[in-house]
Order: C-alpha cells, then structure tokens, then sequence
C-alpha cells in the first residue's frame, strides 16, 4: 500500500469476490486546489472522501517547496479576485463562505500597482479600475468612451456559466475598441493569466478573466501561498477528509458505463460511487481502462458535455485515448526566480507585476523554439502591501515557452541529474528572457544570490499536466461531465481557471454533482 | 421546543453560512435575500447545515417556505417536533 494507509482506519480490502464494497463515498485525485475545495464541502456535508496525491506536497501547480535553505512558491505571482469584504456575489467571497473559511486566515494583502508595457506605451492598474479607466483615456484618447462600454459589456455578461455559447473574445473586444494596440494591451496579462488556446480566447473565459484581474485585483498572503494551501488542508482534515501522500492512482476501472475502482500505483483498488479528478481531463481519460486488460467492455465515448465525440474506425478505447491526447492543451511557460541581496523597490522597482511585449502585435502562441522572450511577465512579491518582513529581494519572469523542444533537449524519464545540455539551455533561456525584461526594470543582475528555473518539464514532471500545459486543454468541460458518469473533471479543465478559479471550481462541482438532489440520499 | 428556540437555530445557521453579515437586526418578514447578501449556494448552504446538524430534510419543493425568517419558523417548527433527534 502506498501513502499513509496506517492511519486509514475504515479502508477496505479489495476482495475480488464481494468486489461491490464501498471504502468510500467519493474519491478525490490529486490534491490541487480544486480537489482540496471539492474535499472539503463533500467531507462537511458528512461524504467519507479520500484525496489521492501523487506527489508528497499539496497544491499542484501552485505548491511550494524549500531549496538552497529557502521556501519559494511554485507559481504564485497574485492571487486574482481581490475584493474587500462583502463585495456582493465575488468570487472570493463566495468561496471563503462555501469553505467557512475566515477572511483573516488567508491573510491577503493588496498589489502596490502593476503595469502593461507595449513598445512607447504604458498602462498602469491597480485594484482600482478607475487607474485603468483614466491611462486608456490618457494613452487613447479616442478609446475612453468605448473602454467604458466594454466595462459595461462584460459586467453584463454571465461567465460562471456551466453552458457558455463559444465566441471569439477578439472578436467581441474589436466590436468595441478600434485601436488594435489596446486590444492587445488589455489581452497580455488575460492571456498570460489564463488562456489555454494560442491567439484568441473564448469570450466568456476572457470575461472570467477580465473581472479577475482588472474590475477586481491582486493580492498575496504574507505567507505565500502555503498560507492558504494549509488553511485548506486543516480544514478538510478537521471535516473528516483523509488525503492520502505519495499515492497516485495509475488506472480508473471502468465497465458498465462507470467507474467500479480506481487502482493506484502501489496496486491497490480502492472503490467509491463517485470519483472528481483535477488531473486535466485528457489526462484523467488516459487512465480510463476497461476493467481486465484488454477485455471487459469498451469504454464508452462521444457522450461528453457538448456531445462531442473521436471520429474514425478501430477498438473503441483506443479511440477515446486518440480523443484524448488531440485535446491535450500545448501553452506552456518557462519561469525563473531570482533572490537579491536587497529589495527591488531599492533599485527603483515598484511595480507588483509588470506584463510586458516588446512587439506591437502581442503573439501568444507556442514558440518556435525554446522560449519566446519577446514578450513576458515580472512578478515582484516584495511589492505588495505589508511585506516588509520578507528576508530578501525576490523577482520572477515567465516566458512563453515549447515542450517538445526542451523535451528533445532530455527525453526519457527525468530522473537524476539534467544533461548538459539542457542545463545549460536553462541558463541561457533565463538569461534572454531577462534581457528582454531589463527593458522595464533597472539592472539587478549584480544583486542576485539564487536563481530557480522551471522548465515546461518539470511543470509535466510535478503536476502530471501532459506537456506542461498550465491552463489546461482548450476544451473545457464546463458541467464537469465525462463519457464515464460517475467520473467527473475539476479544476483547470472544467474551465475556472487560477488558484481563485480551481477552488470555486471545486465548490461547484461538489456541490452540483456530490451533493446535489441526485446525492441527498446517499 | 419553541418558536423562538427555532428562530435561534435558524439565525446561528445563517451565522455560520454568512458569517460576515450582521443579524442584529434582521426583519421577521423581509425576504432574507432582500436584507443579506446572499445567493443561492448560500440558501442551499442552510438547508444542507439543517440537514447536517438537526436531520431534518427540506424536499426542494418546500424551498420557498424558507424565504424569510419568519417562514423558516413556521415551516421548520412542527418538523422540529416531529423529529426525535435531540437538538
Ligand atoms: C508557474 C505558474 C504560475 C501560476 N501563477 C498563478 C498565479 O499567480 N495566480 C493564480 O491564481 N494562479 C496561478 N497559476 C495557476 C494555478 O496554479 C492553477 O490554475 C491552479 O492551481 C490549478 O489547480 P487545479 O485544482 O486545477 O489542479 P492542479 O494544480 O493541476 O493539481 C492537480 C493535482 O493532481 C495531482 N495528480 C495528477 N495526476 C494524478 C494521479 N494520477 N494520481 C494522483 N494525483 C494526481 C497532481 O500531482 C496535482 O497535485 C500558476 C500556475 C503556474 C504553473
């Protein structure tokens, strides 16, 4: 047995004979934010779950991790969504009700102000969405009147939808701005926050996401983001959820239409009537085999929320499997971090977070080669309010980067050492990227005492996101269903997206499809 | 049981649905939802903590009942009686 088992005090053997045992009421893979959220409505509302965790920390792709006698986050730059308390109908404070979590407990502080740079163009934001207002006025002036109409536009629009009609959201901004620089200005920072398809982005997504970062704001706990990762795992634990460390589970047995157990690495099978997965839903569906090797029944396919469905001849498995990797999102990022001897704002850097392109024509797509350092994001976590206590100076860039060919640079497993060459292209990738950001921010480079650079392998490697594709696939299954019917998607593919999203994302399939009407019974 | 021993168990539900609301002087007839900020996952919320806490099942039929404090009284008093389970 993998994990914790010791501690299990109800789990069950698996007994072929009486295979229909129920060691639990619903499991939970992957310990994201999206799976400690679900966990913790269904675990209050009196559910046995059980989260299975491959990795030994919690959070995926926002987890944190201690190197060089240092912590760092693994991706937090701003938890999206601030608003002040009591803001009607926001998502954080919403969620923090659902979770019964206190306010004060995630211990959020505010953004000193961030930055859009366009070459000879600057526009500043805040949590203040006049800031925004008055630079699109004062940078185009001939733009100010249909900006408002935008606000207005997108504050009108239901984005929290489980059934949103697909719309160009470039399309949408081009039928109210005229000037195609601004449009690109108001995309960087949605996109690089959250857009899983190359270009364009879906309307209803962009007005997730237009919301979250302009008409509401950044924070961060003072901790980083095993603040509120820990507030999530206390909470659940205190509602009766187990979570289960270092237990993946490997295949989902699926026959009759559902899935009868889910096998984990060690082996082991473990049941429950109903199974959430935050691993991406290619990734979840890649696990979906017919319950004895190759015989069993096929796994169903082509009933998925929007009735979509693989086209073509052959086994009807394997055909799902093809369905699935066409679906696998391909953005992925490459981030460094850097320690400083001192802090940022000493060497004249206030932003909180600067979104930078160095072209007119913001590209977001997948490079051509290992990264795109054209265009990119600097993070500051010393620039929000209240941080004074944080012991050094610390700066992050991310670029736009392409899994294969950093996977070209070390195929096979990722164990052990890197080669060479692909340390080497590390450094030399960091070192672009921040050469194309030392347009926005004075020369820290003699200050730095650390770097840490992430590839779109490791991000593979540590989250189990096929190709490093941080915002998932493209296709998001909005009501969280799959061709299986007891098997169900949260997080990144359901379609809310950031630690803010894959939490309410978690709350809302929980209680949609765990405890809704069909489940009251159970 | 009593009425104002219902009403008691209703505003420590709310309490703990909404905490950051203030129920100090919330009106007996006045929909709820006109004097709070609360939606309907909030609602759901109360009727699933009855659920959990006093056992006692509000079909979704019967929602509407529970639109104002006064109506959750009402409703809920003789159910309350009726159920064996301790409070
Ligand atoms: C570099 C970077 C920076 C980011 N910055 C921000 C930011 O500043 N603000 C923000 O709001 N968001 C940010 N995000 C996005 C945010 O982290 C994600 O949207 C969010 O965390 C997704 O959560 P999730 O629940 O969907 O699942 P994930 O975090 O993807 O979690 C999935 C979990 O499932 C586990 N798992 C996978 N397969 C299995 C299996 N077979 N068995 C058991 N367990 C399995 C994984 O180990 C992982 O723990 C960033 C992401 C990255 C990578």
């Amino acid at each position: 047995m993998c994990g914790t088992a010791g501690s299990v005090p109800f789990l069950l053997r698996e007994d072929p004979g009486r295979g229909r045992t129920m060691n639990y009421d619903v499991i939970i893979i992957g310990a994201g934010m999206s799976g400690l959220a679900a966990g913790i409505r269904l675990a209050h509302f009196g559910k046995r779950v059980c989260i299975f965790e491959r990795h030994y920390a919690y959070g995926g792709l926002n987890s944190y991790y201690r190197l060089g006698g240092r912590e760092f986050d693994v991706g937090l730059h701003a938890l999206t969504n601030f608003v002040p308390p009591g803001r009607r109908g926001a998502p954080l404070n919403k969620l923090l009700r659902q979770l019964r979590i206190e306010r004060e407990e995630f211990d959020l502080r505010e953004q000193l102000g961030s930055e859009i740079r366009f070459p000879s163009r600057g526009l500043r934001f805040s949590n203040d969405v006049e800031l925004l207002i008055s630079e699109v006025q004062r940078e185009f002036p001939d733009q100010g009147d249909r900006f408002l109409r935008l606000i207005e536009t997108v504050k009108a629009h239901d984005d929290a939808t489980l059934a949103p009609t697909p719309v160009s959201g470039r399309r949408v901004l081009a039928e109210h701005l005229s000037d195609p620089v601004l449009i690109d200005m108001l995309l960087c920072p949605l996109m690089f926050y959250g857009c899983p398809d190359e270009d364009d982005i879906d309307f209803t997504h962009l007005v997730t996401l237009f919301k979250s970062l302009y008409l509401e704001g950044f924070a961060r706990p003072r901790e980083g983001v095993r603040r509120i990762i820990k507030t999530l795992v206390r909470r659940y634990r205190g509602a009766g959820g187990e979570l289960r460390m270092r237990c993946g589970v490997r295949r989902l047995h699926v026959s009759g239409g559902g899935v009868q157990g889910v096998e984990l690495d060690c082996g082991e099978v473990v049941r429950a009537p109903l199974v959430f997965s935050c691993a991406g839903y290619p990734e979840t569906m890649r696990m979906c085999r017919t319950a004895s090797g190759g015989g069993g029944e096929p796994l169903p396919y082509g009933r998925g929320s929007d009735g979509r469905g693989p086209e073509g001849g052959g086994d009807a498995s394997e055909r799902f499997l093809t369905d699935a990797d066409r679906l696998a999102g391909r953005l992925s990022f490459i981030e460094s971090i850097c320690v400083l001897d001192r802090k940022p704002a000493d060497l004249g850097y206030d932003r909180t977070i600067t979104f930078f392109s160095t072209i007119d024509r913001f590209e977001y797509r997948v490079p051509e080669g290992l990264i795109d350092p054209r265009s990119g994001v600097i993070c500051c976590p010393n620039n929000y309010a209240d941080h004074e206590h944080l012991p050094e100076g610390v700066l992050r860039f991310t670029s736009l980067a392409n899994y294969d060919c950093w996977k070209a640079l070390r195929p096979g497993e990722p164990e052990g050492d890197a080669p060479p060459a692909y340390a080497a292209a590390k450094s030399a990738a960091h070192a672009e990227a921040v050469g194309y950001a030392l347009r926005y921010l004075p020369d820290f480079r003699p200050h730095v005492v650390f770097t840490d650079t992430f590839t779109p392998l490791t991000i593979a490697r540590f989250t189990g996101h096929a190709r490093g594709a941080v915002y998932g696939s493209p296709h998001k299954c909005r009501d969280g269903r799959t061709p299986v019917e007891n098997l169900f998607i949260i997080g990144t593919d359901q379609g809310y997206l950031g630690i803010i999203g894959a939490l309410l994302s978690g709350i809302t399939m929980a209680n949609l499809h765990g405890l809704g009407e069909n489940n009251r019974k159970a | 049981m009593t009425k104002d021993e219902v009403r008691q168990i209703v505003l420590n539900i709310i309490g703990v649905v909404a905490p950051d609301e203030d129920l100090s002087d919330l009106k007996g007839d006045v929909r709820l939802r006109d004097q709070l900020e609360m939606d309907s996952m909030d609602f759901l919320d109360i009727v699933m903590e009855l659920r959990k806490r006093h056992k006692i099942e509000v079909p979704k039929e019967d929602y509407p009942n529970l639109a104002t404090l006064d109506g959750c009284v009402e409703y809920l008093l003789p159910r309350f009686r009726e159920s064996k389970v301790a409070v």
